[in-house]
């Protein structure tokens, strides 16, 4: 290991941008973005879910809360979500004698509840549409077989709505890919705020977001083809039988 | 003899798709006032063949010489070409088609799915290309629709209407690409009659369909077509009542 | 009533503002998705190759990094653009690389790219029988492409059209993040100011929402026009 790293300092060595140092904080940086888009995406999917279903529900007080999470989320921009969440923990009446403040004084995890917000909200729609779009005659196959609604919902809507949803959700984690660079300019040390750092640092833009976006492109290209393989495996039973 | 040159006449047509040689070598030549039908089965290569005489599919051997003027061709990495497009877009503008699908312009209503050529090809003022077309679709029988859309009307009417937009650009030749395979049978019978009337009245037409009746009653000759090749040509009475080759026989020969 | 603490005035140019800077990228996207759809779907194999590098970079890489590629890698590429000039013909030029200008070119650009996908498919959802009919009537390229391709093309275009919009508008916020003072940048600004975040940064949502829902409602209007003669979906 040791050697490796003092090989890796040598070919840097005459590099006045990227050192090991430098390469360092871009490294720090995608642990980071990792982490922030991972989490929300997970989060955010877990919420989705009951949201979804409830989203179709008769009853209007369930069903219109919802919508109206949904629409405003949807309808505004991330960046003004996450001012009003980074600032608002902040200056809420004595929340920094509260235990809260111990995870809140962070800028990652106002960051984090922002995001888990803004995708849970286009995660709902996406499941709201691809359990819409089941086949009518799959739903009356499972009402004809005396399937309760909790259990049609469980066995046969649900994991075919997730399979359907699986190209829309492709581009969902990609657009929080994406979405999370604007974590940045709350202070938080991602892959962009590394950028903008050496940026500052030696003043060359070029070097700095070029090659922050190359990493960018190969992750986004990463997801791409994971998804891919997914609707590959997942999706077959839906296309026509070749030949 | 004839100062005025033949409206059209095609030489020795070939074409491939591939490797398949769907036309082989094919050739017709329409008078004034013929009426010439294309009839055979399916794949036989009529609608092709057609298709080749306004270029809407090239040819990849052949010649194609409308009102006198011949087609010039260049070889290009994507097979032949026609030379020069302007050539090819002002003999279209002499030849009129009328498609299976009637392909009327959905976005325009009926009468200005009419005027259209007239006035933006061929210059029209935009009065007298309304007036005539008000004629013409009088003398379809859809007056009452001209200003209806497309997606307003019957099979029947649409197909009527594409003829009446046909017959807007005072074409020297009319070419029928399976009018009728699309309709719903009763709607079958006022389309023939359109085309019927055209025929007596001296208008040239090349005719690609399945109704033998009209193909007897209306024509001049018929074309019957086999894999790409003439089987048989001539006046319907030869070729319809007494088909000389086997393959023509079993084709005419009633289906149930 | 709601206590601006004096921002009233900042805000409301802020939004005018962030109007502008979403009207202007919107018309120079819709030009450059015109380009790039013409592009893909040309027959020269370079014209298709620079296109689908167009779109592939846009789409892997985050808005808010190229926007700042752009506006600090775009005045000193601007800078060597005009120095070589200086250089060879005396010409002494200073452009000035603004915030705006900045805004609009970076999102002119990343919607550019999805824009030509809208446009694209919309063009392969011509109907071919009626582009066949304009030919077989005489009609020339640019022609059939005026009377006919266009306007049904659009006819299909305008569902992605306004969701490219939709996505255009909240993107104009993050060039409140290059400096220019947009009227979120006015909201930030404030929040930290008064201590109110929730004030402004809801007031902002809500000028946001309102645009949508205008603009929902304009593209439902256009949409109606360019469906005339055709029967409702089912």
């Amino acid at each position: 290991m040791e050697a490796l790293m003092t090989w890796l300092e040598a070919q840097l060595a005459d590099n006045s941008i990227f050192t090991l140092q430098t390469l360092g904080y871009y490294g720090e940086g995608l642990v980071t973005t990792v982490q922030l888009v991972f989490l929300s995406l997970v989060i955010g999917l877990v919420l989705a879910v009951p949201l979804a279903i409830g989203r179709g529900s008769k009853h209007r007080w369930i069903s219109l809360p919802i919508f109206l999470y949904c629409y405003v989320f949807r309808g505004t921009p991330l960046l003004v979500q996450l001012y009003l969440i980074y600032y608002g923990v902040v200056f809420v009446e004595g929340i920094q004698e509260t235990w809260l403040w111990v995870i809140l004084e962070k800028p990652f995890v106002p960051a984090l509840i922002a995001f888990t917000l803004n995708t849970a909200a286009y995660t709902t729609e996406i499941f709201r549409g691809a359990i819409k779009s089941t086949a009518r005659g799959e739903i009356e196959a499972a009402r004809a077989y005396g399937m309760s609604r909790g259990l049609m919902l469980r066995r046969i809507v649900l994991p075919s709505a997730f399979r359907r949803a699986l190209p829309a959700y492709g581009n969902e984690v990609i657009f929080m890919l994406h979405a999370s660079a604007i974590a940045s300019v709350v202070t938080i040390m991602d892959l962009t705020g590394a950028a903008r750092f050496v940026y500052a640092r030696y003043y060359a833009p070029f070097d700095a977001f070029l090659f922050v976006a190359a990493i960018y492109l190969c992750l986004t290209f990463a997801i791409l083809y994971l998804f891919r393989y997914l609707e590959r495996r997942l999706l077959a039973h839906l296309k026509p039988a070749s030949g | 003899m004839a100062d005025t040159p033949i409206p059209l006449e095609v030489r020795n047509i070939t074409k491939r798709f591939g490797d398949a040689e769907v036309l082989k070598g094919l050739s017709l030549k329409a008078h004034k006032g013929d009426v010439i039908t294309l009839i055979g089965a399916s794949g036989s290569g009529k609608s092709t063949f057609l298709r080749c005489m306004n270029l809407l599919e090239q040819p990849d051997e052949g010649e194609v010489i409308v009102h006198g003027e011949e087609i010039r061709f260049r070889m290009t990495k994507h097979g032949r070409e026609p030379a020069d497009w302007k050539q090819v877009v002002r003999m279209r503008a002499r030849l009129s088609m009328v498609f299976q699908s009637f392909n009327l312009w959905a976005h325009m209503t009926l009468l200005e799915n009419v005027i259209e050529a007239p006035v933006h090809v061929l210059g029209k003022p935009k009065k007298e290309a309304i007036a005539h077309a008000r004629q013409l679709l009088e003398r379809v029988g859809l007056d009452k629709h001209a200003d209806y859309y497309p997606a307003q009307m019957s099979g029947g009417q649409q197909q009527r209407g594409a003829i009446a937009r046909a017959l807007a650009m005072d074409p020297e030749v009319m070419l029928f690409d399976e009018p009728t395979s699309a309709l719903d049978p009763e709607l079958v019978g006022d389309v023939l009659k359109v085309m019927r009337d055209l025929a007596q009245e001296g208008r040239t037409m090349i005719v690609v369909t399945h109704e033998m009746a009209f193909a007897r009653d209306v024509s001049t000759q018929v074309i019957y077509l086999h894999q790409g090749r003439v089987e048989e040509a001539g006046p319907p009475q030869e070729v319809l009542d007494n088909p000389r080759s086997e393959r023509l026989k079993q084709f005419l020969a009633p289906k149930h | 009533m709601i206590d601006l603490h004096g921002y009233g005035p900042r805000l409301a140019e802020g939004a005018l503002i962030t109007i502008e800077l979403a009207v202007l990228s919107l018309i120079l996207a819709i030009v450059l998705g015109l380009l790039t759809a013409s592009a893909k779907m040309s027959r020269s194999w370079l014209a298709h190759r620079i296109g689908t590098l167009y779109t592939t970079v846009i789409r892997g890489v985050p808005d808010l990094v190229l926007m700042m590629l752009l506006f600090f890698g775009g005045q000193i590429g601007i800078n060597m653009v005009t120095d070589q000039l200086y250089e060879r013909f005396g010409w002494d030029v200073f452009i000035n690389v603004n915030e705006f200008v900045a805004g609009v070119v970076t999102i002119g650009l990343i919607f550019g790219a999805y824009m030509g996908e809208t446009f694209r498919g919309a063009f392969l959802a011509v109907d071919s029988g009626q582009i066949e009919a304009g030919r077989a009537y005489g009609m020339n390229h640019w022609l059939v492409f005026r009377r006919i391709r266009f306007p049904q093309m659009m006819r299909h275009a305008i569902p992605g059209l306004s969701n490219n919009w939709m996505v255009l508008l909240k993107t104009t916020a993050l060039v409140s993040v290059i400096g220019l003072t947009d009227m979120v940048r006015v909201a930030a600004e404030a929040s930290k100011a008064t201590r109110e975040p929730f004030t402004f940064m809801i007031i902002v949502a809500a000028v946001y929402l309102l645009i949508a829902t205008v603009s929902e409602w304009g593209f439902a209007r256009l949409q109606k026009r360019y469906n005339v003669g055709y029967r409702e979906a089912d």
